[in-house]
């Protein structure tokens, strides 16, 4: 049943110009966000104000761009703020221990891909829903941060390593280079490469992807490898920009990069969705929550709002698709 | 009402192997590496604390067999937590309390039921939307703060005893009767099986597939609701935090217990079979000296472990 229903949707290239047209509402809506917030609030405007938000949509969007690959197959990883949480305690105690940077990120980077693999491994050989595995890992990632970090706090790394999430470069923060730079490999990917074409396939109907001789366990390994490998870009970026490092510090990270990836227009059901959609998402969330912020709203309300944008923005796609068809 | 109990108790020979050779191998082990495992202290202790983990893995187990998932369980006990502790301190009622914690539950566990099934949001998604509401409004409601100096009238519900029966106990014990009596023996725990296994033919019975899944999703924000009084009664006081992660050790005892995620079939005394495991496993652990960091990384471990297993099981 579902899968007749899946195949009357055309192939990803058609989509283009439905996408097209599915982001422009989305930077309108962002659009409208800042002019109420600069009717509201005086500093909205300020530059300060508006490179703050650049660099916290960036974060959000590092985390978020590799969830986008694995929403796109009808997947889901909710490990995602807990890999975090790991790979900057990890790489912090590198960095700490052998005083190297190069060093610490390269094992923040592997460490968020190792978990990632394990994720895809679990999905693919084991054959556990996505929600479930990514959800026990979650766990398995914050018993093993607690543990590992006792309650200590890292603290103080190297001023070279520390301009990576705090350092500017011509008026700019470094991390929305970064956020270009991810932005435009994640789009070229996902929409000029055949494996990001077979991704797009994958979660449109996994049978006919299968029977077209793509191979699905290994695009899926992939997958679900990047996803965790931004996860431990995301925290090189973190542990950079707080220069120190918690056991705790992943646990608001997940429903926000979820929500980023449904405010722009990934389906929850695979095979729709862009990682320039993505980052509009994460844009709006983060000016949403910087606007509570300006209009001094308590940060205790925030997960209230981020849990509304996530179903609102689900129900709102699960309409807009209903009404297409 | 009797004859409408077409679907009976599933033969427990069939089942008993995973989860009862969890259960013995976990005692096995513990009884030989932990000193004082065995006492009648500790394993009444086992059992005390336990009963919140009941109260929330019984409904846990009838969302699982409807295919669905309620994420949002433990961050609704929260809340419920601190709304009995609210209310029973600033009227001085235990039964007011209760009634209030009761009343945020259902409320969201309806709220849950409806995403589901009349917006049909996926499950594990609209519940993580929820699990960041109930979050958010724990704490909005607390401040951050823990509500302390509650009525004794609460508290004395963790520590009474009824004829040398601790009350938190009969109280799980009453839950697993009334939740036996209602998937084994009404239309609606036959409805509850339908309703993972083949929802069209509910349709064609004339029934309302989505007023069941509301349903189910309620009762789970209703056990969530009375599981917020023993919480808060155990704890002496209500905390933002207090049930966080909580409805992982449920989807554990669930898993562990032998309900599939996929075929909508569950076995209630192989839940409860599950509580017991994650309890001996994280009371072993604690008896070793291990940090509640390692408990909950073994627990996440045993739910993949469980989920492989069933995983092959159904393909076999």
């Amino acid at each position: 049943m579902t899968d007749i229903a899946k195949e009357t949707v055309m192939p990803p290239r058609s989509f283009i110009s439905q996408d097209a047209i599915q982001v422009f509402y989305r930077l309108l809506a962002a659009l409208l966000i800042c002019a109420v917030l600069a009717v509201l609030s005086e500093s909205f405007l300020s530059l300060g104000n508006i490179l703050n938000v650049l660099r916290q949509a960036s974060l959000t969007f590092f985390i978020a761009s590799g969830l986008t690959l694995v929403v796109l197959t009808a997947g889901l990883d909710l490990s995602v703020g807990a890999n975090v949480a790991l790979s900057a305690c990890i790489a912090g105690t590198v960095i700490h221990k052998t005083g190297s940077p190069a060093l610490g990120i390269l094992t923040g980077l592997a460490c968020g891909g190792i978990v990632g693999l394990l994720n895809g491994i679990m999905v693919t050989a084991l054959r556990i829903p996505s929600f479930i595995a990514t959800y026990g890992m979650l766990w398995v990632l914050n018993g093993l941060t607690y543990w590992y970090m006792a309650g200590e706090t890292l603290h103080g790394f190297p001023a070279g390593f520390r301009q990576i999430g705090s350092g500017y470069l011509f008026g700019l923060p470094i991390p929305v280079y970064l956020l270009l730079v991810f932005l435009g490999i994640g789009t070229l990917f996902a929409q000029r490469t055949v494996w990001g074409q077979e991704i797009y396939a994958i979660g449109a109907n996994p049978v006919a992807a299968r029977l077209s001789g793509i191979p699905v366990a290994r695009r899926l390994l992939l997958v679900y490898a990047v996803s965790g490998t931004m996860a431990g870009l995301a925290s090189i970026i973190f542990l950079s920009r707080l220069n120190s490092a918690e056991a705790d510090i992943g646990e608001s990270l997940t429903l926000p990069a979820i929500a980023a990836v449904l405010i722009g227009g990934t389906s929850l059901f695979g095979g729709v969705g862009t990682v320039f959609g993505t980052f509009i998402g994460a844009l709006i969330l983060t000016l949403v929550l910087n606007g509570m912020n300006l209009l001094s709203v308590s940060a205790n309300w925030q997960p209230l709002v981020t849990g509304i944008i996530v179903i609102l923005a689900v129900w709102l796609d699960m309409k807009t698709r209903r009404r297409a068809q | 009402m009797r004859e409408a109990a077409v679907v009976s108790e599933p033969n427990p020979l069939q089942r008993i192997p995973g989860v009862a050779i969890v259960l013995v191998l976990l005692i096995a082990l513990f009884s030989a590496v932990a000193p004082g495992f065995l006492s009648v202290a500790n394993l009444s202790n086992v059992l005390v604390q336990s009963t919140i983990l009941t109260m929330l893995a019984l409904p846990m187990t009838l969302i699982i067999m409807t295919e669905g998932l309620d994420l949002s369980m433990g961050a609704v006990l929260t809340l419920t937590s601190l709304c009995v502790a609210i209310v029973s301190l600033a009227t001085k009622s235990m039964l007011l309390g209760l009634g209030a914690g009761l009343l945020v539950g259902t409320a969201f566990g309806i709220a849950n039921g409806w995403l589901v099934a009349i917006l049909g949001i996926p499950p594990f998604v609209a519940t993580l939307g929820t699990l960041g509401m109930a979050q958010g409004l724990s704490l909005i409601v607390s401040d951050g703060q823990s509500v302390v100096g509650i009525p004794h009238s609460v508290r004395d519900i963790y520590s009474a005893t009824l004829v040398g029966v601790p009350v938190p106990i009969v109280m799980a014990l009453l839950t697993y009767a009334a939740f036996h009596a209602l998937l084994y023996h009404t239309r609606f725990g036959t409805y509850i099986f339908a309703l993972g296994g083949n929802r069209e033919a509910l349709r064609y019975a004339g029934l309302s597939p989505n007023k069941l899944l509301i349903a189910v999703y309620a009762i789970g924000g209703a056990m969530a609701g009375i599981a917020g009084l023993l919480m808060t009664a155990r704890m002496n006081s209500g905390h933002p935090t207090a049930g966080l992660g909580l409805e992982f050790d449920a989807i554990a005892a669930v898993a562990v217990g032998g309900t599939s995620f996929e075929r909508g079939n569950g076995w209630l005394l192989g839940t409860l079979l599950g509580v017991i495991a994650v309890g001996v496993l994280r009371n072993g652990l604690n008896l070793i000296s291990m940090p509640s960091s390692v408990q909950v990384a073994s627990v996440g471990v045993l739910v993949i472990v469980a989920l492989f297993l069933d995983g092959i099981r159904s393909r076999a």
